[in-house]
């Protein structure tokens, strides 16, 4: 006990009283079903807009492609677990398993090379990227076909439960690492790009997932998927435990990235991007390591959204509700971690609990109109976000200031500007 | 020390970009392949193809041009544009169908010639959607983005989202526009003509036009003179003008406008209603074109425009303009010859690529005068 500080004592004390209060309210029936539901997706909702204020917030990359690997990370889970439930076979696990293992390995050894080829221009090694990862995926697919009949047959031998837990498990963490390297491969030459610029290049790519989701079984033949019809038959497996522990576990990795070197590098680019290259920080390299980072969470938040309701559609991933993590994270406060997690849990409540409830019967498509209303007046009272710079005690500790209360977060633009 | 190390192939694939420019030479070549291979196949079909992308492109250029001109003046991207715009569609379909503003010549004058009439009483449609439109995106900015102004940018890019909900859902509403889809009356007759090797004519109903030839509407010509027009307008406010030059000057740099006895004020809520008035031309331009009205039909053409206006370098008008007749293109090729439900992603591809190459936009870095 002697390590841990009172801050983080205190900390984790919170967080298992918070969630043992809900799961005991939960078990008892106070809480019923679609309250519950309310909760876990605003603990996912949390741990996409906690990535998105990973890349936005501390690292000043205007991004709205968070929805596009929100929805990679979650059709790459529900067709794992879909295959294993409804199938009855491990061929989604161990292909995606190999391709995520040998297209990790295959950049990783690539990063080596291109490191080695000083002075290559982005596009040049953008290209050998692309190239050495299709490989990586053709080989994976060949090695996961064969692998497929073993590895069901020892997942079998397990009891169907744990059998279960341990694909859910993977897929959770496929869909963010799938996630992770697709943003890595297309965050390479974007970065390029001015930050507007570079926003709506993120916009693009959501738009284009979107669009490749709506005809994933009659371009891509993913059957299962049924393209625009939704996918159905996931196996509604997330409980709360598990949407509090990934949260948990997303909050603690931000804090203790933050609290690394990496963590000042990523923040120094914020502040000054011309500052930190004179101070010798890779300005590059660190803004790719966060923007995969960031993409990790909105994947493995997808693959545990995908089995709240065990339904999938690639309209909630559209261009509107692409907009939802950057609400959240501008409401919550650019920058701040507990602001972020407050206004997601607060989003959700109000925006699906509460309103549903308020209105009375045939208002109900005034929700929507309501929504924006309240966003404006909140925008116009508290423009830098409901809790602006404020932190609990435990990641206080660890976070720079901000340079000046409203101009730092904007530093990135306004540069392009003047 | 380790430049003499290396190998020779090596050093020349890093100091030629080679492997990069292999990659952009890979997809220009395909995209030439397919559309050269596309016209010689049947050279009418892509003729007309290229006819329908540039009605669909006058459409978007419009739009992009409202986009282009916010972006200009206050760096903000207007998600509430498209919005705009599907409130002037609807206020035209309201003047058209409960109204018949469009019949009004007629109705004064019965000795008028009834296409005449119905040409004056459709730019009379249009010119009222541009007011209501003009109207309403001045009472947004007065509303939504002026207390903003010194808030970061972020702010107001949320607000701008915040509206378009608004106007979609509240537009949504029974007793507002409603949530279903809605026939538009066209206010003029439509009349089509064929051009090719079998000669020039109208199409009469009934009969085929002949074999390889090239159709065309009225609808095609009345939205081409349209955009034309008001892009000229709109070329002699911003460049002859008072109130253009003070727009250029606020685009430029606002602090010294306003040291200079500029109301800046004034001049970027002008900008706005400039913008949205050629926004609910569009939205007049695109039901005819179309005949449905909606309250979600802001989105895609909006979404399109925006993505014309960075394609051309957002901040440029003429830019907007090229941005605009590209997508267009490149909606109805994609359309026609690689998937329809696909073109949206190439469209966007498209932008993502032209990006890598120009990071500006195609016309971003050559027209100095931005607003």
């Amino acid at each position: 006990m002697k390590h841990f500080k009172s801050n983080t004592l205190l900390f984790i004390l919170g967080s298992v009283l918070v969630f043992a209060v809900i799961q005991v309210l939960i078990s008892t029936g106070i809480l019923n079903a679609f309250w519950g539901t309310i909760l876990r997706l605003a603990g996912v909702m949390a741990i996409v807009s906690l990535g998105l204020n990973l890349i936005y917030g501390f690292n000043g990359q205007f991004s709205l492609g968070q929805f596009g690997f929100y929805a990679i990370g979650a059709y790459t889970a529900a067709d794992i677990t879909y295959r294993w439930t409804q199938l009855h076979n491990a061929l989604g696990l161990s292909v995606i398993l190999f391709a995520g293992l040998l297209v990790g390995a295959a950049i990783m050894a690539i990063g080596v090379l291109v490191g080695k080829m000083r002075g290559l221009d982005t596009l040049s090694a953008f290209a050998i990227y692309l190239g050495g990862v299709l490989v990586a995926v053709l080989i994976a697919i060949r090695i996961g076909i064969l692998t497929s009949a073993p590895v069901t047959a020892l997942l079998a031998t397990l009891p169907e439960n744990i059998a279960l837990t341990i694909v859910y498990l993977f897929a959770v963490l496929l869909g963010g690492i799938i996630a992770a390297e697709i943003s890595f491969l297309f965050g390479l030459p974007i970065f390029t790009l001015g930050s507007d610029y570079f926003g709506i290049a993120t916009l693009g790519f959501t738009i284009i997932i979107k669009v490749l989701l709506d005809n994933s079984d009659t371009m891509f033949g993913f059957e299962e998927m049924k393209g625009a019809r939704g996918m159905i038959g996931i196996p509604k497996i997330t409980t709360w435990f598990w949407v509090f522990f990934f949260l948990f576990f997303t909050v603690v990795v931000i804090r203790n990235l933050l609290n690394s070197s990496y963590g000042r590098a990523i923040v120094s680019i914020r502040e000054d991007e011309t500052a930190a290259t004179a101070m010798g920080i890779n300005v590059a390299y660190y803004k790719n390591i966060t923007f995969v980072i960031g993409s990790l969470f909105a994947g493995l938040a997808g693959g545990l959204y995908a089995h709240i309701n065990g339904f999938l559609h690639p309209n909630t991933f559209s261009f509107i509700k692409s907009f939802d993590p950057l609400i959240i994270v501008v409401f919550g406060g650019l920058g701040s971690v507990t602001g972020t997690v407050a206004a997601s849990f607060g989003w959700a409540l109000v925006l699906e609990g509460v309103l549903r409830l308020v209105l009375p019967e045939g208002f109900e498509t005034w929700r929507f109109v309501v929504y924006p209303v309240l966003l404006l007046v909140m925008m116009l009272l508290k423009p830098a976000g409901l809790f602006g710079n404020f932190e609990i005690p435990f990641i206080r500790a660890v976070i720079p200031p901000l340079k000046k209360k409203d101009e730092a977060v904007n530093s990135a633009s306004s540069k392009e500007a003047a | 020390m380790e430049l003499q190390k290396r190998n020779p192939i090596v050093n020349w694939i890093i100091k030629s970009k080679a492997l990069g420019i292999l990659f952009f030479v890979i997809i220009g070549a395909l995209a030439v392949f397919k559309l050269g291979q596309s016209l010689i196949d049947n050279p009418s079909l892509f003729l007309q193809q290229v006819i329908n992308g540039l009605q669909l492109g006058f459409v978007y250029a419009l739009i992009a041009l409202g986009y282009t001109m916010v972006y200009g003046i206050v760096r903000l991207i207007n998600f509430a544009h498209g919005d705009v715009f599907m409130v002037g569609a609807f206020s035209s379909y309201y003047a058209i169908a409960r109204f018949n503003l469009h019949l009004w010549v007629v109705a004064l004058f019965p000795g008028v010639p009834v296409f005449a009439g119905q040409i004056i009483g459709t730019f009379t449609v249009i010119i009222f959607s541009m007011l209501i439109c003009a109207l309403l995106s001045f009472t947004i900015e007065r509303i939504a983005y002026k207390p903003l102004r010194n808030a970061p940018r972020i702010s107001a890019l949320i607000t701008a989202i915040g509206i378009s909900f608004f106007l979609e859902y509240f537009s949504a509403l029974k007793f507002v526009f409603s949530s279903n889809y809605i026939t538009y009356k066209r206010p003029f007759d439509v009349k089509t003509w064929f051009v090719g090797p079998g000669g020039f004519g109208m199409i009469e109903t009934g009969i085929a036009p002949p074999k390889g030839s090239i159709i065309f509407s009225n609808i095609f010509i009345i939205i081409v003179i349209t955009s034309i027009l008001l892009l000229f307008l709109l070329q002699y406010i911003v460049r002859r003008t008072k109130i253009g030059k003070a727009m250029r000057t606020v685009a430029y740099d606002k602090p010294t406008a306003r040291l200079m006895g500029i109301n800046v004020d004034a001049v970027i809520s002008i900008t706005f209603a400039i913008g949205a008035a050629l926004a609910g031309a569009a939205g007049v331009l695109y039901s005819i074109a179309f005949s449905q009205v909606f309250f979600f039909m802001g989105i895609t053409p909006g979404l399109k425009a925006f993505v014309a206006a960075v394609l051309g370098g957002i901040g440029s008008i003429p830019g907007a303009f090229i941005g605009a007749l590209i997508m267009g293109q490149a909606e109805t090729m994609a359309a026609a010859y690689i998937s329809t439900p696909m073109r949206d992603a190439i469209a966007f591809s498209i932008l993502i690529i032209v990006l890598l190459v120009r990071p500006k936009g195609i016309m971003g870095e050559i027209t100095s005068e931005k607003v």
